[in-house]
C-alpha cells in the first residue's frame, strides 16, 4: 500500500528530528543538528533492507516517490514565503556580508570537490524525466 | 465573492496547490518559449516564487512573503519547514550510500571551511563599516553563515538589536542569492556531480538556499547537498559564540 511508503518516510523524518534535537541539546545549542541528514541516512538504510527482504514493493515506493516529485513545487512555495523584502532592502553592510560570503564560498566548490579526485558529471537527463 | 474567498481561506493548503501548480505551468511555458529551455523551468519557478514573496512583503509589510496575505496563507504550510524537510528526505530514496561514504570527508571539510569563511568575511565587513568590537563582528559573521546562526550567536553574546537585525539581513541576502544564483554559477564551479553537491551544501549551509538552488540546477543533486547543509546551522550555532568569538576576540586583541 502507498501509505506504507509515506509512513516509513514520515517515521524516518521524525526519528531524524529527534536525533538532531537531542544532539543539539547535548552540544548545548538551541538548534537541530543534522536532523534531516540522519533522516535521509535512515531512509536509505531502511528501505534498502526492506527491499532486499521483499517487504518494500513498488506501491510502497510510490508513497516515497510522490513526495520526491513534489519537491520542486514545495520549494517554489518555500520561495514564495521568504522575507525577500528584507533581503532586497538590506543596507550596504548586510548586502556586502551576504554577497561576499556567498561568492567566496562558490569559489571553494571546485577546490573542495577535487580532493580525492574529481568525479565525472552526472549523465544528462531530459526535462520530462526530471519533473 | 466573499463566499469564494472564505472557501479559499478555509482550504488554504488546497488553494496553495492550485497557486503553485499555476506558477509551475507558467514557469515551464516561459522556460520553453521565452528562454528556449536555456533557463530551466524549475529555476524560473523559484525566481517567480521569490518575486511573489517580494510583492507579498511590499503589500503587507510582513516577513513571510506572500503567505502574509490571508488568501495565500496555505503557502506557508506547503512551503513550511515540515513539508520541505519531508520532501527533501524523500529525494534520498534510492541514493547509493557508497556515494555518500566516498564523499563524506569532503562534506565534513566543506562544513568547517564554509562556517569559518562566512564568519571571517562577515567580521571583516563589519570592521570595514566601523563595527570594531568583537561581539558585533562575530554576530555579523554568524549572519553571513545563515540567518538563524546570526540571531542565535548574537543573543548568546549579547549583541545590540541593530547588529542582530543586520546579521539576519545578511543571512537572507545569502539565502536568496544562493537560490537564484546556483543554476547560473553551477557550470563554472563544476557543480554537476554528487561529490560537488556535498561540498556545495557544506560550504553554503543555508538549507532553503541549497534546497532551492539545487532544485533549479539538477534535482538529482538535492539529497547530497541537503545532507551536508543540514549540519551547517547547528554547527554554526555551536561554533559561533564559542570558537569563532574567541578567535575574533584574539585577533582584535580583546
Amino acid at each position: 500500500m502507498i501509505v506504507y511508503g509515506v509512513a516509513v518516510l514520515a517515521a524516518c523524518l521524525i526519528a531524524g528530528m529527534i536525533v538532531g534535537d537531542a544532539l543539539g541539546a547535548l552540544l548545548g545549542v538551541e538548534s537541530n543538528v543534522g536532523g534531516v541528514g540522519f533522516a535521509m541516512l535512515l531512509l536509505i538504510l531502511l528501505t534498502d533492507r526492506l527491499r532486499r527482504a521483499g517487504q518494500f514493493p513498488q506501491h510502497s515506493a510510490d508513497g516515497v516517490l510522490f513526495w520526491s516529485a513534489m519537491y520542486i513545487p514545495i520549494v517554489v512555495a518555500m520561495a514564495s514565503i521568504q522575507n525577500v523584502v528584507a533581503a532586497v532592502g538590506a543596507g550596504p553592510v548586510a548586502l556586502l556580508a551576504g554577497v561576499l560570503a556567498t561568492v567566496l564560498s562558490w569559489g571553494l566548490v571546485p577546490v573542495l570537490s577535487r580532493i580525492g579526485g574529481a568525479e565525472p558529471p552526472l549523465p544528462p537527463i531530459s526535462e520530462e524525466a526530471e519533473v | 465573492m466573499e463566499l469564494v474567498s472564505d472557501v479559499l481561506i478555509k482550504n488554504g493548503l488546497l488553494f496553495a496547490f492550485v497557486v503553485v501548480g499555476a506558477v509551475m505551468w507558467l514557469s515551464y511555458y516561459v522556460s520553453h518559449h521565452l528562454t528556449r529551455g536555456r533557463l530551466h523551468g524549475s529555476a524560473v519557478a523559484i525566481i517567480m516564487g521569490l518575486v511573489l514573496a517580494w510583492l507579498g512583503g511590499l503589500f503587507t509589510g510582513g516577513t513571510k512573503g506572500l503567505s502574509d496575505i490571508p488568501l495565500f496563507a496555505g503557502l506557508a504550510i506547503m512551503g513550511g519547514s515540515m513539508l520541505r524537510d519531508f520532501a527533501i528526505v524523500s529525494t534520498a530514496y534510492g541514493v547509493d550510500l557508497q556515494e555518500i561514504r566516498r564523499s563524506g570527508m569532503v562534506g565534513v571539510l566543506s562544513l568547517l571551511l564554509g562556517i569559518v569563511l562566512s564568519f571571517v568575511v562577515g567580521a571583516a565587513v563589519a570592521l570595514m563599516f566601523g563595527y570594531n568590537d568583537s561581539v558585533s563582528m562575530t554576530t555579523l559573521g554568524a549572519g553571513a553563515a545563515t540567518y538563524i546562526v546570526g540571531p542565535v550567536t548574537g543573543s548568546a553574546l549579547g549583541a545590540s538589536s541593530e547588529i542582530v537585525a543586520l546579521s539576519v539581513a545578511a543571512g537572507l541576502v545569502k539565502s536568496v542569492l544562493v537560490m537564484i544564483g546556483t543554476p547560473f554559477i553551477a557550470p563554472y564551479i563544476r557543480l554537476n556531480n554528487p561529490k560537488a553537491a556535498m561540498a556545495y551544501g557544506g560550504l553554503m549551509g543555508t538549507t532553503s538556499g541549497v534546497a532551492g538552488g539545487l532544485a533549479a540546477t539538477d534535482k538529482r543533486l538535492v539529497p547530497y547537498g541537503a545532507m551536508t547543509a543540514t549540519f551547517y546551522t547547528g554547527l554554526g550555532c555551536l561554533l559561533g559564540p564559542s570558537v569563532m568569538y574567541l578567535m575574533i576576540r584574539t585577533v582584535m586583541g580583546g
